[in-house]
């Protein structure tokens, strides 16, 4: 080991990489989603990755993601998983299954949440897919904490043999601060210490390892009773309030009490739940307030729903937002001792809602939609997941879906079978080899008379343009899939070309089968950053 | 002693730019800092903004509570309204005059003007002409920086002088001096 004291100034999810860089990974495992994305880039920008060749290429989807990781863990290395909440949904099948079988080297699995949702469709909260797998689940409070637990994480998954759930929000994900590093630790080599049985997930063996899992749970909660990152503060012998607060939670409750807070307070960043602590401060207080980003896990947990001596309070009871994320002034709020604004908001102010760039050839594809579609009134266009989700907004309005990644050939189909003609789905290439590639599969299988446009941009566009998983294997996918040749058509989505973009739009549009569309031209941002390195290179 | 600093402008406009030199000098000055940024969906086009907060002593919130910001940095006038009800009773707004409009309801620039009026510490200032005017396209937010930079406290216009040569060495030393050039260009602005 080697000590490290550099003192950098990053990001929460860049903290995170580093502290997995120093806690020996040799493989990160993703698919970019806002706001878990930094992880894997710092990782692949990273020089000691670089010299360590640690596995940084990101996969087409977070379920292949997870299942990498695990394959890495199988073999004795130390392997981490990054996605945002949403991404969870799609790996959960593995995620879920990968506390059943174990791990060998160490296994994180990092889910940044999006309270708010500030880029994304819902707010749900992973800590309820922690304990749903009966995983134990670190929450950091700082980039600080986030750092140094990625060491302590990668160590209990080993001690467990269980994967941990690391659970971050946006606030941490992307805010930057001073990180003091720590000792740096060698990868692990390979090895074959893997209980070859606990991997295969036959009834007779899964009905073992699961009583084993349950079996682990009183240890995991000692664990979290002992663990250094949650923190007890019993202060006076009997108290009309105490405050339970989780991960960055804490910091908004501390922010309000610059002198020390005047409550017991009990800092949670470990799971399950510290029971003991919890059972002393109901024993003191009269009243728990619970201040935790995204949804009321805790506070749910502890209220039940018989009513309990203790008033529980927090999202459920309207002391603080049922939805939306914490802040500085909800928190001030719930805890009496709230901001008051010097000026009030201005009345000259309109929104600014974000919009496809200027020069972008998605901009072109929904001119082209929206002429088509003006010829044929009872069209519908199913969206997908991405910039072209901005195409919902005006001045195109061109869309009348967007559910979740690789919804809209399948949503498309699904209207085509309930008899809607013209059913037309707009997806991105990124998201298409994401999700999109086995509903098109579904869709040829019945040849649905469905029109897939698949705006191809070449990148992972709206996340910062990663690569995508099928930069020129567009036609050859399809193909491979079953559409007809005849129905592959590419275009070029320029104004000059709008007049052919159109007659094809019109011609698979009127084919009673499936056909596909590929728009494909260059992301303007990534083509400006490609002439901008030239231009620096040169 | 912290300075509490709201950034703000249109997604593209560079704000992520002021904020990085200005960690960088916090940085180097072993002051603590804490800064929250906006990646994603509204990147594109919309309204962006950066809670940047700097003290001497630890930080707990990532985020600044209404009515506490010191500074308003904005490099768009609409955008440096936005985000009034943060302003302390005594902050200051230091804005480009320039506005971006890319939407069909921009309000008129005279009301956006009188709204302005209304604050005691304003520094209105049309960056992007003085970027043309020197030839130092792209350098309107350092123009900007520059202007803000009496307001930062903790921060001196050295520490931002030394932190622009660190933050751009990787792109030359012409654009070094093009930053720190357009840094004094906004600080002597506001004399």
């Amino acid at each position: 080991m080697t000590q490290q004291t550099d003192k950098l100034l990053l990001l929460g999810d860049q903290a995170i990489a580093l502290g997995a860089i120093h806690a020996g990974l040799s493989g990160v495992y993703a698919y970019p989603g806002t706001p878990s994305t930094e992880i894997t880039e710092y990782i692949q920008e990273n020089d000691l990755a670089r010299q360590r060749e640690i596995f940084c290429r990101w996969c087409t989807n977070e379920k292949t993601a997870m299942e990498a990781a695990l394959g890495m863990s199988y073999m004795g290395k130390r392997a981490l998983v990054c996605m945002k909440h949403v991404g969870l949904n799609v790996a959960a099948d593995a995620f879920v299954n990968s506390a059943i079988t174990g791990v060998n080297g160490g296994l994180v699995v990092l889910v940044a949440d999006d309270p708010s949702m500030h880029s994304s469709q819902n707010e749900q909260d992973s800590r309820f897919y922690g304990k749903f797998a009966l995983m134990p689940i670190l929450e950091p409070s700082s980039q600080q904490e986030a750092y140094d637990m990625m060491g302590y994480a990668y160590d209990l998954s080993e001690e467990m043999k269980l994967p941990i759930l690391m659970r971050v929000t946006t606030r941490m994900a992307h805010s930057r601060t001073v990180v003091k590093c720590g000792p740096v630790r060698e990868p692990n080599a390979m090895n074959n210490n893997a209980v070859p049985a606990n991997f295969i997930l036959l009834p007779v063996n899964a009905r073992r390892r699961y009583a084993e899992l349950i079996g682990q749970q009183p240890r995991l909660k000692e664990l979290a009773e002992t663990s250094a990152f949650n923190r007890y503060e019993k202060g006076t012998e009997r108290s009309p309030r105490g405050i339970v607060a989780c991960g960055i939670g804490w910091n908004y409750v501390n922010e309000c009490f610059p002198e020390g807070c005047p409550f017991p307070s009990l800092k949670i960043s470990q799971y399950p739940l510290p029971e003991k602590w919890l059972c002393d401060m109901a024993a003191r207080c009269d009243e728990i307030v619970v201040v935790e980003d995204g949804q009321p896990f805790v506070e749910e947990l502890l209220r039940g729903t018989l009513p309990t001596p203790c008033r529980i309070t927090g999202r459920l009871t309207g002391l603080l937002p049922r939805t939306g994320e914490l802040t500085p002034d909800n928190v001030a709020q719930a805890l009496g001792v709230p901001h008051d604004p010097a000026y009030t908001a201005s009345q000259v102010v309109v929104p600014r809602p974000p919009a496809l760039c200027q020069g972008c050839g998605h901009r072109d594809v929904y001119a082209a939609i929206n002429e088509i579609v003006a010829e044929m009134p009872t069209a519908k266009v199913f969206g997908d997941i991405g910039c072209y989700t901005l195409g919902a907004l005006p001045p195109f309005k061109a869309i009348d879906s967007c559910v979740d990644m690789g919804a809209s050939i399948t949503m498309a189909k699904g209207a085509a079978d309930a008899g809607l003609f013209p059913a037309i789905a707009i997806i991105g290439d990124s998201t298409f080899t994401h999700s999109g590639m086995t509903g098109l599969l579904d869709a040829v299988n019945c040849n649905s008379p469905i029109t897939v446009i698949i705006s191809d941009n070449l990148t992972t566009a709206m996340t910062g343009g990663q690569d995508s998983a099928g930069t020129n294997k567009f036609e050859a996918i399809c193909l491979g899939l079953g559409v007809d040749p005849a129905h592959v058509r590419v275009v070029v989505p320029l104004a000059k070309n709008m007049e052919e973009i159109k007659q094809v739009l019109r011609e698979e549009i009127n084919y009673r089968g499936t056909s596909v569309i590929i728009p494909r031209r260059e992301c303007i941002q990534t083509l400006n950053r490609k002439h901008k390195q030239k231009k620096a290179n040169a | 002693m912290k300075t509490d600093i709201i950034l703000s402008g249109v997604g593209g406009q560079g704000i992520l730019s002021i904020a990085t030199i200005i960690g960088e000098a916090a940085l180097a000055e072993n002051l603590y800092i804490k800064q929250a940024e906006v990646h994603g969906m509204s990147q594109r086009g919309g309204d962006v903004q950066s809670n940047l907060r700097i003290s001497d002593r630890p930080i707990c919130s990532d985020l600044i509570a209404l009515g506490s910001a010191d500074v308003i940095i904005s490099l768009e006038p609409m955008e440096a309204l936005r985000y009034l009800p943060y302003l302390s009773k005594e902050g200051w707004i230091i804005t480009s005059s320039a506005p971006f409009v890319n939407i069909p309801n921009y309000p008129a620039e005279e009301s956006l003007n009188a709204e302005l009026a209304k604050l005691p510490h304003v520094i209105s200032l049309d960056v992007n002409a003085l970027a043309k005017e020197h030839n130092l396209p792209k350098c309107a937010n350092v123009i900007l920086l520059g202007a803000a930079a009496k307001a930062l406290q903790l921060i001196g216009y050295e520490d931002l002088e030394k932190s622009i040569a660190r933050v751009f060495a990787h792109k030359g030393e012409a654009v070094v001096a093009m930053n720190i050039n357009a840094l004094s260009i906004g600080y002597r602005a506001v004399e």
